[in-house]
Protein backbone atom coordinates (compact mmCIF):
# COMPACT_ATOMS: atom_id res chain seq x y z
CA UNK A 1 0.00 0.00 0.00
CA UNK A 2 1.15 3.50 -0.95
CA UNK A 3 2.11 6.01 1.15
CA UNK A 4 -1.11 8.37 3.32
CA UNK A 5 -0.23 11.85 0.88
CA UNK A 6 -0.27 14.47 3.23
CA UNK A 7 -0.46 18.51 3.26
CA UNK A 8 -0.78 20.60 6.44
CA UNK A 9 -0.75 24.32 6.38
CA UNK A 10 -1.33 26.89 8.71
CA UNK A 11 -3.94 29.18 7.65
CA UNK A 12 -5.75 31.75 10.54
CA UNK A 13 -4.28 30.23 13.74
CA UNK A 14 -5.07 26.41 12.76
CA UNK A 15 -3.58 24.14 10.81
CA UNK A 16 -5.32 22.55 8.36
CA UNK A 17 -4.73 19.18 7.46
CA UNK A 18 -5.62 17.37 4.25
CA UNK A 19 -5.19 13.23 4.33
CA UNK A 20 -4.98 11.25 0.62
CA UNK A 21 -4.78 7.80 0.96
CA UNK A 22 -4.63 4.89 -2.28
CA UNK A 23 -7.49 2.20 -1.26
CA UNK A 24 -9.53 0.23 -3.24
CA UNK A 25 -12.52 0.53 -0.30
CA UNK A 26 -14.50 -2.45 -1.53
CA UNK A 27 -17.61 -2.87 0.55
CA UNK A 28 -18.09 -6.37 0.03
CA UNK A 29 -21.79 -5.72 -1.97
CA UNK A 30 -20.20 -4.63 -5.65
CA UNK A 31 -19.84 -7.55 -8.46
CA UNK A 32 -17.01 -7.86 -10.94
CA UNK A 33 -18.26 -8.19 -14.86
CA UNK A 34 -18.32 -11.71 -13.92
CA UNK A 35 -20.83 -11.17 -11.72
CA UNK A 36 -18.87 -12.35 -8.49
CA UNK A 37 -18.65 -10.11 -5.71
CA UNK A 38 -15.72 -8.59 -4.95
CA UNK A 39 -15.07 -9.15 -1.19
CA UNK A 40 -15.13 -6.46 1.59
CA UNK A 41 -11.61 -4.72 1.47
CA UNK A 42 -11.90 -1.13 2.90
CA UNK A 43 -9.47 0.82 5.92
CA UNK A 44 -11.58 0.63 9.34
CA UNK A 45 -9.44 2.63 11.57
CA UNK A 46 -7.03 5.84 11.15
CA UNK A 47 -5.16 7.61 13.41
CA UNK A 48 -4.47 11.53 13.49
CA UNK A 49 -1.06 12.20 15.33
CA UNK A 50 0.15 15.93 15.96
CA UNK A 51 4.45 15.79 17.39
CA UNK A 52 3.39 11.80 18.14
CA UNK A 53 0.09 13.23 20.44
CA UNK A 54 -3.08 11.42 19.04
CA UNK A 55 -5.13 14.05 18.14
CA UNK A 56 -8.21 12.09 15.91
CA UNK A 57 -8.98 8.58 15.68
CA UNK A 58 -11.91 7.49 13.00
CA UNK A 59 -14.03 4.42 12.10
CA UNK A 60 -14.85 3.99 9.15
CA UNK A 61 -16.92 1.48 6.78
CA UNK A 62 -17.34 0.85 3.33
CA UNK A 63 -19.10 3.65 2.20
CA UNK A 64 -15.76 6.14 2.20
CA UNK A 65 -14.84 6.54 -1.36
CA UNK A 66 -12.25 5.03 -2.78
CA UNK A 67 -8.92 6.57 -2.55
CA UNK A 68 -10.33 8.36 0.66
CA UNK A 69 -9.89 11.92 1.53
CA UNK A 70 -10.62 13.85 4.42
CA UNK A 71 -9.60 16.96 6.15
CA UNK A 72 -9.31 18.34 9.31
CA UNK A 73 -8.36 21.40 11.37
CA UNK A 74 -6.07 21.20 14.48
CA UNK A 75 -5.16 24.59 16.86
CA UNK A 76 -2.07 25.02 18.97
CA UNK A 77 0.59 23.57 16.28
CA UNK A 78 3.53 25.31 14.74
CA UNK A 79 5.52 25.63 11.76
CA UNK A 80 7.59 22.53 12.03
CA UNK A 81 5.67 20.59 13.99
CA UNK A 82 4.95 16.54 12.63
CA UNK A 83 1.69 15.35 11.34
CA UNK A 84 1.41 11.87 11.05
CA UNK A 85 -1.80 10.15 9.47
CA UNK A 86 -2.11 6.46 9.63
CA UNK A 87 -4.42 3.61 8.47
CA UNK A 88 -5.06 -0.24 9.26
CA UNK A 89 -7.78 -1.94 6.69
CA UNK A 90 -9.88 -5.34 7.80
CA UNK A 91 -7.50 -7.23 6.30
CA UNK A 92 -4.84 -5.92 8.31
CA UNK A 93 -2.80 -3.78 5.75
CA UNK A 94 -1.56 -0.74 6.95
CA UNK A 95 -0.07 2.48 5.92
CA UNK A 96 1.37 5.82 7.16
CA UNK A 97 2.41 9.20 6.26
CA UNK A 98 4.26 12.31 7.87
CA UNK A 99 4.90 15.74 7.19
CA UNK A 100 5.71 18.74 8.44
CA UNK A 101 3.89 22.01 9.20
CA UNK A 102 4.79 24.84 6.48
CA UNK B 1 9.07 -17.74 54.12
CA UNK B 2 6.62 -14.85 54.30
CA UNK B 3 8.29 -12.78 51.41
CA UNK B 4 8.10 -16.15 49.30
CA UNK B 5 4.56 -15.76 47.97
CA UNK B 6 4.99 -12.03 47.19
CA UNK B 7 8.57 -13.05 45.25
CA UNK B 8 6.79 -15.38 43.39
CA UNK B 9 4.09 -13.17 42.56
CA UNK B 10 6.82 -10.38 41.42
CA UNK B 11 8.69 -13.11 39.19
CA UNK B 12 5.62 -14.12 37.90
CA UNK B 13 4.21 -10.82 37.01
CA UNK B 14 7.91 -9.66 35.13
CA UNK B 15 8.08 -13.26 33.52
CA UNK B 16 4.72 -12.54 31.93
CA UNK B 17 5.09 -9.13 31.45
CA UNK B 18 8.68 -10.04 29.11
CA UNK B 19 6.32 -13.01 27.21
CA UNK B 20 4.22 -9.88 26.62
CA UNK B 21 7.02 -7.80 25.12
CA UNK B 22 8.63 -10.40 23.21
CA UNK B 23 5.33 -11.13 21.13
CA UNK B 24 5.01 -7.55 20.84
CA UNK B 25 8.92 -7.81 19.49
CA UNK B 26 8.22 -10.68 17.17
CA UNK B 27 5.07 -8.87 15.89
CA UNK B 28 2.54 -11.17 17.39
CA UNK B 29 0.78 -9.06 18.78
CA UNK B 30 -1.12 -6.41 16.76
CA UNK B 31 -0.34 -2.85 17.52
CA UNK B 32 -2.92 -0.55 19.39
CA UNK B 33 -4.41 0.83 15.92
CA UNK B 34 -5.10 -2.47 15.06
CA UNK B 35 -6.58 -3.37 18.25
CA UNK B 36 -9.31 0.02 18.53
CA UNK B 37 -12.49 -1.52 18.56
CA UNK B 38 -13.83 -0.98 15.25
CA UNK B 39 -17.61 -0.83 15.81
CA UNK B 40 -18.53 -3.79 13.78
CA UNK B 41 -22.37 -4.09 14.80
CA UNK B 42 -23.27 -0.55 13.95
CA UNK B 43 -21.37 -0.64 10.21
CA UNK B 44 -23.02 -3.86 9.83
CA UNK B 45 -27.02 -2.37 10.85
CA UNK B 46 -29.30 -2.16 7.96
CA UNK B 47 -31.52 0.62 9.04
CA UNK B 48 -30.84 4.48 9.91
CA UNK B 49 -32.68 3.52 13.33
CA UNK B 50 -30.81 0.44 14.02
CA UNK B 51 -27.16 2.31 13.19
CA UNK B 52 -27.84 5.42 15.31
CA UNK B 53 -28.77 2.79 18.03
CA UNK B 54 -25.93 0.84 17.95
CA UNK B 55 -23.66 4.18 17.76
CA UNK B 56 -25.32 6.15 20.43
CA UNK B 57 -27.98 3.66 21.97
CA UNK B 58 -30.81 5.92 21.05
CA UNK B 59 -32.15 6.94 17.62
CA UNK B 60 -33.58 9.66 18.93
CA UNK B 61 -31.26 12.62 17.28
CA UNK B 62 -32.43 16.63 18.57
CA UNK B 63 -31.37 18.82 15.06
CA UNK B 64 -29.53 21.66 15.80
CA UNK B 65 -28.21 24.48 13.64
CA UNK B 66 -25.09 23.99 15.37
CA UNK B 67 -24.23 21.31 13.21
CA UNK B 68 -23.20 22.83 9.62
CA UNK B 69 -23.78 19.91 7.29
CA UNK B 70 -22.58 20.54 3.53
CA UNK B 71 -23.13 18.43 0.84
CA UNK B 72 -24.11 18.76 -2.54
CA UNK B 73 -28.14 18.91 -3.73
CA UNK B 74 -26.87 16.85 -6.92
CA UNK B 75 -24.55 14.53 -7.21
CA UNK B 76 -23.71 13.44 -10.18
CA UNK B 77 -21.95 10.40 -9.17
CA UNK B 78 -22.81 8.66 -5.56
CA UNK B 79 -19.08 7.09 -5.63
CA UNK B 80 -18.13 10.33 -4.75
CA UNK B 81 -20.36 12.78 -2.58
CA UNK B 82 -18.17 15.18 -0.93
CA UNK B 83 -19.54 16.15 2.86
CA UNK B 84 -18.23 18.45 5.36
CA UNK B 85 -19.27 19.06 8.99
CA UNK B 86 -18.38 21.53 10.74
CA UNK B 87 -19.68 21.68 14.64
CA UNK B 88 -17.11 24.79 15.89
CA UNK B 89 -19.99 26.66 17.60
CA UNK B 90 -20.45 23.61 20.04
CA UNK B 91 -18.47 23.16 22.95
CA UNK B 92 -16.33 20.33 23.59
CA UNK B 93 -16.61 18.45 20.32
CA UNK B 94 -16.40 14.06 21.42
CA UNK B 95 -17.08 12.92 18.05
CA UNK B 96 -18.59 13.76 14.33
CA UNK B 97 -20.55 10.67 12.39
CA UNK B 98 -22.09 10.28 9.37
CA UNK B 99 -24.72 8.27 8.11
CA UNK B 100 -26.17 8.28 4.89
CA UNK B 101 -29.89 7.17 5.35
CA UNK B 102 -30.48 4.90 2.18
CA UNK B 103 -27.04 3.18 1.86
CA UNK B 104 -27.75 -0.85 2.93
CA UNK B 105 -25.79 -0.05 6.18
CA UNK B 106 -26.37 3.43 6.75
CA UNK B 107 -23.21 4.35 9.50
CA UNK B 108 -20.43 5.79 7.54
CA UNK B 109 -18.24 7.18 9.74
CA UNK B 110 -17.56 8.49 13.15
CA UNK B 111 -14.29 10.48 13.94
CA UNK B 112 -13.50 11.13 17.52
CA UNK B 113 -11.85 14.54 18.66
CA UNK B 114 -9.32 15.09 20.76
CA UNK B 115 -8.89 18.31 22.53
CA UNK B 116 -7.15 20.82 20.10
CA UNK B 117 -8.73 19.41 16.71
CA UNK B 118 -11.74 22.03 15.33
CA UNK B 119 -14.66 20.31 14.46
CA UNK B 120 -14.65 20.90 11.01
CA UNK B 121 -14.40 17.64 9.15
CA UNK B 122 -14.48 16.79 4.96
CA UNK B 123 -14.49 13.47 3.41
CA UNK B 124 -16.02 11.95 0.73
CA UNK B 125 -18.64 9.23 0.98
CA UNK B 126 -20.35 6.62 -1.30
CA UNK B 127 -24.52 6.72 -1.59
CA UNK B 128 -26.46 3.74 -3.51
CA UNK B 129 -29.38 5.93 -3.85
CA UNK B 130 -30.80 9.37 -2.77
CA UNK B 131 -31.59 10.13 0.54
CA UNK B 132 -30.33 11.92 3.44
CA UNK B 133 -27.25 12.62 4.82
CA UNK B 134 -27.22 12.86 8.88
CA UNK B 135 -24.26 14.40 10.42
CA UNK B 136 -24.36 13.31 14.25
CA UNK B 137 -22.30 15.34 16.95
CA UNK B 138 -21.28 14.46 20.49
CA UNK B 139 -20.46 17.60 22.65
CA UNK B 140 -20.50 17.49 26.42
CA UNK B 141 -22.21 14.19 26.32
CA UNK B 142 -25.36 15.55 24.50
CA UNK B 143 -26.33 14.43 20.63
CA UNK B 144 -26.40 17.13 18.18
CA UNK B 145 -27.86 16.77 14.36
CA UNK B 146 -28.08 17.88 10.76
CA UNK B 147 -29.88 16.27 7.78
CA UNK B 148 -29.78 17.37 4.38
CA UNK B 149 -30.97 15.51 1.27
CA UNK B 150 -28.93 14.26 -1.25
CA UNK B 151 -29.93 13.82 -4.99
CA UNK B 152 -27.70 10.96 -6.68
CA UNK B 153 -28.00 10.66 -10.30
CA UNK B 154 -25.37 7.71 -10.70
CA UNK B 155 -25.21 4.98 -7.85
CA UNK B 156 -22.17 4.53 -6.06
CA UNK B 157 -22.30 1.48 -4.28
CA UNK B 158 -21.83 -0.84 -7.74
CA UNK B 159 -23.25 -3.91 -8.56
Amino acid sequence: MSEVKLRAALKDGKCEVKALMTHPMETGRRKDKDGNLVPAHFIQTIELLHNGNLMMEAEWGGAISTNPFFSIALNNVAVGDTIEVRWVDNKGEKSSGTVKVK
Amino acid sequence: MKLQPQRRTFLKGTLAGGAVLAAAGLGLIPSRLALAAWPEAAFHATSLDEALNKVFGSSTLEASDKVVLKAPSIAENGAVVPITVNAEQLPNVESISLFSEKNPTPFVARFNLKPGCVADISTRVKMGESGDVIAVVKADGKLYSARTNVKVTVGGCGG
